[in-house]
């Protein structure tokens, strides 16, 4: 899973360390969601290609089922990829999806290139996991090759890593 | 990835602790995949014998399918009366998967033989709840991303579920 060969364009996504920039997203037709709604917490965004992927248990479902594990470590999960508004609203209640899907669609793939995980000849976002602490730095990045996904150990172990951190720190 | 939490006595196991590939699922009762996986994982027992030892855990998707936890509590509850119990009603609950209800599961405990009564109160209870959840987290930290997951001598299986695929990369495992 860290192997930095793993992801081939695992050397462009935004590293450790950087700044998050800040975004404004649609989360449902009618209502926009910003990370910087979300300062003090730590926040696991995840890009993810398209939604309705015709596996069982897909990405976003197994993050779904486990929400109440990044709860427990303080972390909110963000899903965006570059499907429209409606699209996501679909999915997530197909899905029965208890967290926000965010639409980087207009402009296409706008915050997945900010974070520099945008396919350009796809027009779609590489499947990528970025945690960011409460200070709105990235602690840890991943890109799964686009065809795997990455299950959530990485992001549990990055999770409770930070969670070391602060609590070291006060 | 690698399984971190090797298999032990607590487990579900058909087979010999001695066998030289110990094949590990991580499965959903209700997912179709694991359901298509089910007569595969059977037919590579048959073949390969004594070579192989097998075990389940659970890892039902409780938010996509309505009936996974409950039946994955089902499974365990008959293992609750016996290990051999489990096991049968593993099957059935895989060879019935459209039928996984609450009634369903009552009537599968009686066709298995358990004692029924213990096994409602069980399940009204949620006697095996945390052996469910345990077994899930424990997928989620090997890096199980899906339904079905196997794992062969503890390293994650990314190939295909058909009998031929699986069968070659055990009998590579068991070189």
């Amino acid at each position: 899973m860290t192997n930095p060969t793993n992801g081939h364009d695992a050397h462009r996504a935004l590293a450790p360390g950087t700044k998050a920039p800040d975004f404004t997203l649609p989360a449902t037709p009618d209502q926009k969601v910003s990370l910087s709604d979300f300062a003090g917490q730590a926040v696991i965004l995840a890009f993810y290609p398209s939604d309705f992927s015709p596996v069982c248990g897909d990405q976003m479902a197994l993050y779904n089922e486990i929400l109440s594990d990044f709860d427990a470590l303080g972390a909110q999960l963000i899903g965006i990829s570059t499907d429209g508004a409606w699209c996501h609203a679909a999915f997530a209640q197909a899905r029965k999806l208890h967290f926000p899907l965010l639409a980087d669609f207009h402009p296409q793939g706008a915050v997945a290139s900010l974070y520099r995980v945008f396919r350009e000849q796809e027009g779609t976002s590489e499947r990528a996991l970025f945690v960011i602490d409460g200070a709105g730095v990235i602690s840890w990045s991943y890109v799964s090759p686009i065809g795997v996904n990455p299950g959530a150990d990485g992001i549990l172990a990055a999770l409770e890593r930070l969670k070391g951190t602060t609590e070291t720190r006060s | 990835m690698s399984l971190s939490i090797p298999v032990g006595p607590e487990d579900h196991a058909q087979g010999s602790p001695d066998a030289p590939v110990t094949l590990v699922e991580y499965g959903d009762y209700q997912c179709p995949y694991c359901g298509a996986a089910y007569p595969v994982v059977k037919a590579i027992q048959a073949a390969l014998g004594a070579d192989l030892r097998f075990v389940f855990r659970n890892f039902p998707l409780s938010q996509m399918h309505e009936h996974a936890m409950q039946a994955a509590e089902a499974a365990e509850a008959a293992g609750g009366q016996g290990e051999g119990k489990f096991w049968e009603m593993h099957d059935r609950l895989y060879e019935n998967q459209n039928r996984l209800g609450p009634p369903d599961l009552v009537s599968y405990a009686g066709v298995v033989g358990l004692d029924v009564s213990r096994f409602e109160r069980d399940l009204k209870a949620g006697t095996f709840h945390t052996r469910v959840t345990h077994d899930f987290r424990g997928g989620v930290r090997s890096g199980v991303n899906g339904t079905p997951t196997f794992f062969i001598n503890g390293v994650r299986y990314d190939g295909e579920f058909d009998v031929h695929a699986l069968t070659a990369a055990i009998r590579r495992a068991a070189r």
